[in-house]
């Protein structure tokens, strides 16, 4: 992959054909992990009638899931307070559709733009602004999985079965930052 | 991290409720974790908030030092507009009524 550059209103890249594998599978396992999730919610006829969707009132307990969909107050495990509980379960149920819709929206950006052998990548900038997200929400998740933390290692060693991963993780860690210092430019 | 805000709610909650709790102001807060990028935020809060550079760049040092900032103000439905963009964004955000 070489470094973003800006042209004018767009911002130009080249991944390799192995690097579009890797990001393109990432982005594909999120959108997975979020659609069965918005089946578990099963919709129920009014909200057909009405277009008004409503998403689940818990947050999930798989941990990805749960940094990808924030709830909206800051829950005390220990001392949660009532009213606060009731506000995050009726927040969440009213965003949560929408945020899945704009996390499955800007995945489809970078899917649609980077093709899957590889290649020249240009971006207009919102379109670059659509990769930022889905970049960050990959790096979520994966950092969720690999419990990245600020003490996590530039490099695993090589027998580590988590250092390929890590590997991607700080691969994608300067796609965005590069991307980053390109738009702004 | 759980700590301030303790402390901030079992002062909170006494004085609001003579005060009128459904006039206080709302608050987004950004909470750091280790995965967003230092740059990344300061762009999202520039993009989402139209704030200068200095200013992102002074929230984002908050959320890095302190563990958090106060990102925006207003109405509960303005805050929780707010808190939507952050999370679609990526961002840990929460929202709370101004102690």
């Amino acid at each position: 992959m070489k470094d973003w550059k800006r042209k004018g209103d767009h911002v130009v890249s080249e991944f390799a054909q192995q690097e579009a594998a890797v990001l393109r599978g990432l982005l594909r396992h999120i959108d997975d992990v979020l659609r069965a999730r918005v089946d578990e919610t099963p919709q129920d006829e009014l909200a057909e009638l009405t277009g008004m969707r409503s998403g689940p009132t818990t947050a999930p307990d798989d941990p990805v899931l749960s940094r990808l969909l924030p709830d909206f107050h800051r829950i005390d495990p220990d001392q949660p307070s009532e009213e606060d509980l009731e506000s995050a379960a009726a927040l969440r149920s009213l965003h949560e559709p929408e945020l899945i819709d704009a996390k499955l929206g800007v995945a489809s950006v970078v899917l649609e733009t980077l093709p899957s052998e590889g290649g020249e990548v240009t971006l207009d900038l919102e379109q670059a602004d659509a990769w930022l997200a889905a970049i960050n929400d990959v790096r979520l998740a994966l950092g969720t999985v690999l419990d990245v933390n600020e003490e996590t290692p530039e490099e695993l060693p090589e027998d580590d079965p988590q250092a390929s991963h890590l590997g991607v993780y700080h691969w994608l860690t300067y796609v965005q930052e590069s991307l980053i210092q390109a738009v702004s430019a | 991290m759980s700590t301030p805000l303790e402390a901030e709610q079992t002062q909170v909650e006494p004085i609001g409720a003579e005060l009128g709790a459904e006039d206080k102001p709302w608050q987004a807060i950004v909470w750091n974790d280790p995965v967003n990028l230092m740059s990344y935020v300061t762009y999202v809060f520039q993009k989402l908030f139209g704030y200068s550079r200095d200013h992102a760049t002074k929230l984002m040092l908050d959320v890095h030092h302190k563990g958090k900032a106060v990102v925006s103000w207003g109405t509960k439905e303005k805050v929780e507009g707010d808190v939507a963009k952050l999370h679609a964004a990526g961002l840990w955000a929460t929202m709370q009524q101004a102690p």
